[in-house]
């Protein structure tokens, strides 16, 4: 019999996980103590700019994290990714456009400004409710897991595999994008929400509210993390990486491949939802380019980069990439694009598992060096 | 679980692909316990009768039942296992990147929806299950290497296992022998014949001689239909049968 807590235990051995989780945790505490204590004259002061790019990256890392879950673990190469957290990031931009209330530039006590601009008297149906944080919260959940479900509903069930999904996924947040460019969607067209004010009270122009905010951040990044673990070292998670390897394999011993797939995908646009949720008040604007299929790559990018089927070598990536992207962008605009795609041409050539595996690869090898050697030491049992 | 042992019958049934008739009104039925090998030259419609038995593949006509009210047609392929049919395939697919012990577990027979497996435990006795599997197949020692890591025949056996551990009814086997060593060959033969009795198994082969090491009973098929069927000699000595198969 195994102990009851194998997985605790587990855990405990997984170095990665310590090395990321506690990673997560020094970034937080030391960013979060150079912006407030330290004070701005001094050269290690945090600015607020260092501090939202921080909790930015924690984003993508949440991000990087769903995706990896269903690539890495499940094979599925969802291209539409950005989608679930542009919505994830709407809903939330939703209920911070109606906090606003009168301060709005037009004063309107219930619409914000981009609908009296257009001329609109009334909320929008699907406006209702998103006064409500909790209905928001509701929202951030159900919106992204629901299109993931009846995405992925018919695409699973219609065995849409390999390529011809990861192009459903893509042309799935193309056509967001347009849809939420059009004025009359009710989503602010092309300019999307900004201008917020404060979110349950607490005002989004103050240090401590986005200290807060990246400490909920890295709080749901940690425990995601660890859901995350526990799926894929349990059972469904060896099933799920079965269904990578061998599909037909898995349907053959009695696995119902399209629901496995189906609950995974809606877990993984969840947290992708939930990240963009998180994005949205830290950055202060949320706009339809957001869903555009150039994101949806990156974040694959920065999964490929980090090490995929690993989930902390996702996060790693996710933070490492956006981290090049800012000081690139700043110093040489004109390059990036070049740099990042010389950047996923080497790491799928020459780095198949990443930043992690390199890491990681010396160390493995030696470790499965000594075991064969033990096997090899050992009388075959089996032939005479 | 219903009782042990059933009837598989395959009756007239036709399978075309663009005109080309696969399978042509054919008809065959395997008994309970019994160790059954089809042969027949290529294109004789061996691997499309498995395709339909175990779901992938739709007949135009005809029906196949598994016991005497198992409609095997209006099953999905992951009912047709849960009913109690395995299949190993021509080319050995086991997960290459889960160990020989993880492969048997998610073998394992139970509920197998999402949420079940989520929270399950490996209990007592499936332990001792894979156990006893890894012993009849005999990777005892090679438990925790990962499948990809497996010699052919090894990865042949552990499929076997798989299968096993499902405890089927009925054990479909395509090529088990195909590329083996002899010693591995002389190995797969009494596996197989070890589960002879316990499980009905149909073995589909080209390899004459361990066909005759194991068969009791053979079926011929050719061209989508039975051409002959008894045992090795009776069937060796068909007029038909060396003229379409052994003749040359």
């Amino acid at each position: 019999m195994r102990p009851r807590y194998t997985l605790w235990v587990s855990a405990r051995k997984d170095s990665g996980s310590a090395w990321f989780l506690g990673g997560l945790a020094a970034i937080v505490v030391a960013v979060s103590l150079l912006n407030l204590v330290v004070p701005a004259s001094s050269p290690l002061h945090i600015s607020s700019y260092g501090l939202t790019l921080t909790g930015k990256y924690l984003c993508y890392a949440l991000l990087a994290l769903a995706v990896d879950l269903i690539w890495g673990y499940c094979g599925i190469l969802s291209l539409g990714h950005a989608a679930f957290f542009s919505l994830g990031g709407y809903a939330m931009g939703m209920y911070l456009m109606r906090e606003i209330g009168p301060r709005g530039v037009y004063g309107d006590p219930v619409l914000p400004d981009f609908m009296v601009f257009l001329n609109w008297k009334s909320l929008p149906w699907f406006w209702y409710g998103f006064n409500h944080f909790s209905f928001a919260l509701l929202m951030i959940v159900l919106v992204p897991g629901g299109l993931a479900f009846a995405f992925g509903w018919f695409a699973f069930r219609s065995r849409v595999t390999g390529v011809y999904l990861s192009i459903i996924t893509q042309a799935l947040t193309y056509a967001l994008m347009l849809a939420f460019f059009r004025n009359d969607m009710g989503f602010g067209g092309n300019n999307g929400f900004t201008d917020f004010k404060d979110i349950l009270g607490f005002n989004l122009g103050s240090d401590r509210v986005h200290v807060a905010l990246l400490v909920i951040t890295a709080i749901m990044l940690g425990a995601s993390y660890l859901v995350c673990r526990m799926i894929v070292a349990s059972r469904a998670g060896r099933v799920i990486r079965a269904i990578r390897d061998a599909e037909s394999r898995t349907r053959f011993l009695g696995y119902r491949v399209e629901s496995f797939k189906l609950w995974i995908f809606v877990f993984s646009a969840v947290l992708a939802g939930i990240a963009g949720a998180l994005y949205v008040p830290q950055i202060g604007i949320i706009n339809p380019s957001e869903f555009s299929p150039i994101n949806s790559i990156e974040i694959v990018i920065w999964v490929a980069v980090g090490g995929r089927g690993t989930l902390y070598g996702a996060a790693a990536g996710a933070v490492l990439v956006n981290y090049a992207k800012t000081y690139f962008t700043s110093a040489l605009p004109e390059v990036w694009s070049y740099a990042l795609g010389a950047l996923f041409v080497l790491v799928t050539l020459f780095l198949s598992r990443g930043i992690i595996g390199l890491l990681s690869g010396r160390l493995k090898k030696r470790k499965r060096a000594g075991q064969f050697q033990i096997q090899a030491d050992r009388p075959e049992p089996s032939e005479e | 679980m219903s009782a042990r042992g059933k009837t598989l019958s395959i009756e007239r049934v036709t399978v075309s692909f663009d005109g080309f008739k696969a399978l042509n009104d054919l008809t065959l039925q395997i008994e309970p316990g019994e160790l059954r090998c089809i042969i027949g030259p290529n294109g004789a419609g061996k691997t499309t009768m498995m395709d339909v038995i175990t779901g992938k593949t739709r007949p135009d006509s005809g029906t196949v039942r598994f016991g005497p009210k198992l409609n095997l047609l209006s099953l999905s392929e992951p009912e047709i296992a849960q009913a109690g049919i395995g299949r190993k395939f021509q080319k050995p697919t086991v997960f290459e990147r889960l160990t020989v012990f993880e492969n048997l577990e998610l073998a394992l027979a139970g509920d197998k929806s999402f949420l079940k497996t989520l929270f399950a435990r490996t209990t007592g006795a499936q332990m001792k299950r894979i156990n006893d599997v890894l012993d009849i197949i005999g990777l005892v020692e090679q438990q925790q290497m990962f499948g990809g890591e497996l010699s052919h025949g090894q990865k042949q056996w552990l499929e076997i296992g798989m299968l096993l551990m499902q405890n089927p009814e009925l054990l479909l086997v395509d090529e088990p022998v195909a590329g083996m060593t002899p010693q591995e060959i002389e190995r797969t033969a009494a596996l197989l014949q070890s589960l002879e009795g316990e499980h009905s198994v149909v073995v589909v082969e080209h390899d004459m001689e361990f066909v005759r090491s194991i068969a009791k009973r053979v079926t011929v098929l050719h061209e989508g239909r039975v051409l002959a069927e008894g045992d090795m000699n009776q069937v060796q000595s068909d007029p038909r049968v060396i003229e379409v198969y052994l003749g040359g």
